[in-house]
């Protein structure tokens, strides 16, 4: 007797629970997409190691490899609260080359209402960005030299480019992480993207965009035949990276 | 006397009856026995779950790495090209099959193979697991040039394999799977994490010299060797990225690598990194076995480079020919890379020959 008492009771807990979900507003799913585009054109893995893009400065490249680190991303509410959008990770590391980095469901669902604003970061922050404390990135030798500053690299860019003169097509290794400023001494390098004013009204993606030609564009113009390779160690190139980096990246929030 | 009879006849039955019961029989679990380094730096060990490691697996496993009879005329097995003593890699540049045709491809170490997380093994990738990686040696015409059911009647005649089959998966009949599984469980156990420079980075600072530390140095310099792009750092002791690269060795390709297996011309000249690990036991490098030693490794990514269209844009200064390293950079380079060997993972008793 007692035995079902405790089931009722339970029971009925559960459905009162139940009830008081349903007296809620409708909750909705949230999503993250990646996309990429030079310039309004479309860039998919398709594109690797075949279509030739032009840059600001004219020269002509080939993409061998592009992957970069996006890591918090927060949506922030009218009332100021702070809603991380955390899917396998906190961070997620995409790959052009691979289709499957770029779109991941989380189970972060949230009222519909105006949002102040959506963020991520580019990189990691100084915080997150610990010497090896992640076992996946660790996996894919996706770290920073120490004497570089450590961590993990935010982005590698590959490719090759013609340059008549030099002939067969040079190569250049467009990596961004912590930028050196001298021995010991670090800058930290990462960008925080935002968006604001949003509203939600059913289940959104964020879609995070990444605008290719910017790189090499915005406020610097960027001479591939200057800055080609060697490039991790090279204060002025991490923070031109920095600069340029602070408009490719935009954020929606879609259907 | 009667009573004595019907319980040995009742004992007789129910003895056969559990052995015949397949789906009963659990053969006893074993844990991977894994580096610490790879324990709190690597995501965990990627065992299948369909072929669990096992003590009567890997125990069978290991007989069949040693067991010629795999073999079309009963004289090769895995290990006459994978070697213990060579960090089971064959130091001759190609291996010669039963036939005494050679192979174009120095056979690769075996090690570390479960962190293979991409699951694309060989030089080309063709394989999809280590399970899968058995069949290629068994039927190449040039290796141990047989059959499956060569290989399963050959080995079900025995008067001992089809009893060890029974303790590792259960059945008395042995199958290509099951050669498979057993071969894979034991290639499993094969690791090798405590050279002297993981005892450096748990530690022991003792347990390299000033120029290997210099020559780490150089490693993961950008500017200077820049290996830690595609052959790991200290925080990836798998010292390999297990990714694929055309890394400037020629101008066109007598083997496609990758681009073989995928067909894809954007993949023509690219095989799969390496790990540095045991190099001083593992000679000669490169897909090809072409350098017989370090030196000319290094020298190849010194001053050897040779563009190709597939080429890696981590090679650098290709028109030059490479990194182009000081002799003292390279003597130092050489000497961390030798610290990354482990003599005791050659010697260890639980991966040489039970036979």
């Amino acid at each position: 007797m007692k035995k079902i008492a405790f089931v009722l009771t339970l029971l009925i807990a559960f459905s009162a629970c139940d009830s008081d979900d349903d007296n809620n507003a409708p909750q909705f799913l949230i999503s993250v997409s990646h996309s990429h585009n030079w310039d309004g054109e479309n860039v998919s893995s398709d594109d690797i190691g075949i279509t030739e893009f032009t840059n600001e400065n004219g020269e002509v490249l080939k993409i061998t490899r592009l992957r970069y680190l996006i890591s918090k991303i927060i949506l922030t509410n009218s009332t100021g609260d702070e809603i991380s959008i955390v899917g396998t990770n906190d961070y997620n590391l995409v790959d052009l080359s691979d289709n499957n980095t770029f779109n991941y469901a989380t189970n972060i669902v949230v009222p519909p209402g105006t949002y102040t604003k959506i963020s991520f970061v580019y990189g990691f922050n100084e915080e997150d960005n610990m010497d090896g404390a992640y076992e996946d990135l660790n996996s894919v030798t996706w770290n920073w030299p120490g004497m570089l500053g450590g961590g993990y690299h935010f982005m590698q860019f590959d490719g090759t480019y013609e340059n008549p003169v030099i002939g067969d097509d040079p190569v250049f290794n467009y990596h961004n992480g912590t930028a050196k400023v001298s021995d010991g001494v670090f800058e930290q390098n990462f960008i925080t993207v935002t968006a604001e004013n949003l509203s939600i009204n059913s289940n959104t993606v964020i879609d995070v965009k990444m605008n290719l030609a910017e790189w090499f564009k915005n406020p610097n113009t960027w001479d591939l035949n200057e800055l080609n390779t060697g490039l991790m160690g090279n204060y002025t190139a991490q923070k031109r990276m920095n600069e340029n980096g602070q408009s490719v990246f935009s954020v929606y929030l879609g259907d | 006397m009667r009573y004595f009879l019907i319980i040995l006849i009742a004992l007789f039955f129910l003895s056969c009856s559990s052995s015949d019961d397949s789906t009963s029989y659990v053969p006893t679990p074993v844990n991977l026995e894994i580096p610490p380094l790879f324990n709190s730096l690597l995501l965990p060990p990627s065992v299948p779950t369909d072929n669990p490691q096992t003590l009567e697996g890997i125990a069978l496993g290991r007989k069949l790495f040693y067991e010629p009879l795999l073999s079309n005329d009963g004289t090769q097995a895995c290990a006459n090209c994978h070697l213990a003593e060579n960090s089971f890699t064959d130091p001759n540049r190609f291996s010669t099959g039963i036939t005494g045709e050679m192979g174009t491809r120095n056979a690769m170490p075996i090690f570390n193979l479960v962190w293979n997380f991409q699951n694309n093994f060989l030089w080309d990738g063709s394989a999809s697991s280590l399970e899968d990686q058995v069949n290629d040696p068994i039927e190449n015409p040039i290796e141990m040039n047989n059959t499956w059911p060569n290989v399963v009647a050959t080995l079900q005649a025995t008067s001992e394999y089809p009893e060890l089959f029974e303790q590792a998966f259960g059945s008395v009949i042995i199958t290509k799977e099951s050669i498979a599984k057993a071969i894979a469980q034991f290639e499993r156990t094969l690791i090798s994490g405590n050279s002297r420079f993981d005892q450096y980075l748990l530690g022991d600072n003792n347990a390299v010299t000033a120029q290997e530390i210099n020559g780490f140095n150089i490693f993961m310099d950008e500017n200077r060797g820049d290996c830690f792009h595609c052959h790991g750092n200290e925080f990836n002791p798998l010292w390999t990225n297990n990714a694929f690269h055309n890394n400037g060795l020629d101008s066109s390709f007598e083997d496609l690598g990758l681009g073989g297996f995928t067909g894809d011309p954007l993949d023509y000249g690219k095989f799969k990194s390496p790990s540095l690990r045991n190099l001083a036991y593992t000679a000669p490098y490169m897909h090809d076995g072409r350098f017989a030693t370090l030196d000319e490794v290094i020298n190849h990514y010194s001053e050897g480079l040779v563009y190709s269209n597939t080429i890696d844009p981590l090679m650098k200064n290709i028109a030059e020919g490479g990194a182009q390293l000081t002799t003292s950079d390279k003597a130092d380079l050489k000497a961390f890379l030798l610290s990354l060997s482990e003599l005791e993972f050659t010697t260890n008793p639980a991966f040489l020959n039970p036979n």
